[in-house]
């Protein structure tokens, strides 16, 4: 049995490869309702993720770890922008907030559509970093999926640390 | 139509004003959009009156949104005032524990105008 599969607590659940096409979907329509976009998928993307401007939500409960989404601050911007109705002038404070809501929604929309979780997941306040030279101190996590999406030619990545 | 007052209660700016959009998306005539950033700030804005409707997050600092809820049992002018909750929880138990809280409905995110709309017009009474 793995890590992602053996459970700390009667509560945790269990890590399942379908999870990974459920986050894109989760994601996919969090672009479309709140942004009025259809990022696509960067099966082109190797590397780790980049960018200056990364939200983080974390989750405790039946799943333990975070979701966070990452990209460049135009990009952040521009969602800002597209969210406000797409004329408005997005400033630095308006695009880390755009960032945390997106990735709040991702995360609940994540947990909604996985009936294990949806009662028995709690969802932090999201936390915005600006900045990309920086590291995370957490526990090493167990799983980790990362979908690596395009967005007006810029990369966005949407992951999922899992630490059980 | 009815022209209304609506207090937009949630710590994003950005998701304030995607509300106010989508509210008036929906056709809803506003007449005056107040904000507030927690349910404390919220609930000082009741206090005042004269509102139509209240739209409130729940995941917030400070004061949560269904502590918020809970606390407007016995303010006056919060009497008869619809509030909607939205959450990105997928939390049923969270639903639950609003609408028995005095939540006239939900919203969850990511929404669409199409779906503000199915939640307020069946409170908007006799004026639509």
């Amino acid at each position: 049995m793995s890590l992602a599969t053996k459970s700390s607590s009667p509560m945790a659940v269990a890590f399942d490869a379908s999870w990974k096409t459920i986050l894109e979907c989760a994601a996919f329509e969090v672009f479309e309702m709140m942004v009025g976009v259809r990022p696509e998928l960067n099966s082109a993307s190797t590397g780790a993720p980049t960018g200056e401007q990364t939200a983080m939500v974390g989750m405790a409960g039946a799943l333990c770890g975070m979701t966070t989404l990452r990209c460049a601050k135009a990009t952040s911007a521009r969602f800002a922008a597209l969210m406000l109705g797409g004329t408005a002038t997005s400033d630095a404070s308006s695009s880390g907030d755009a960032l945390g809501e997106l990735c709040n929604m991702v995360a609940g929309n994540f947990k909604s559509k996985i009936s294990t979780l949806a009662d028995r997941c709690l969802l932090s306040v999201p936390t915005v970093i600006t900045g990309g030279d920086y590291s995370m101190e957490t526990s090493a996590p167990t799983q980790c999926i990362i979908v690596p999406l395009l967005f007006e030619g810029q990369p966005i990545w949407v992951a999922l640390l899992i630490h059980r | 139509m009815k022209k209304l007052k609506v207090l937009i209660v949630d710590d994003s700016s950005v998701m304030r004003k995607i509300v106010e959009r989508a509210l008036r998306q929906a056709g809803l005539e506003l007449t005056e959009v107040l904000e507030a950033s927690n349910g404390a700030e919220a609930l000082a804005e009741v206090q005042k009156g004269g509102l139509d409707m209240i739209f409130s997050d729940i995941n917030m600092p400070v004061m949560d949104g269904l502590e918020f809820l809970k606390s407007l049992v016995g303010v006056g002018a919060a009497k008869g005032v619809p509030v909607i909750m939205i959450t990105t929880e997928g939390s049923e138990a969270r639903v639950v524990e609003a609408l028995s809280a005095g939540a006239k409905g939900y919203l969850r995110k990511p929404f669409t105008p199409e779906q503000v709309k199915e939640r307020v017009t069946p409170l908007l009474g006799g004026g639509q």
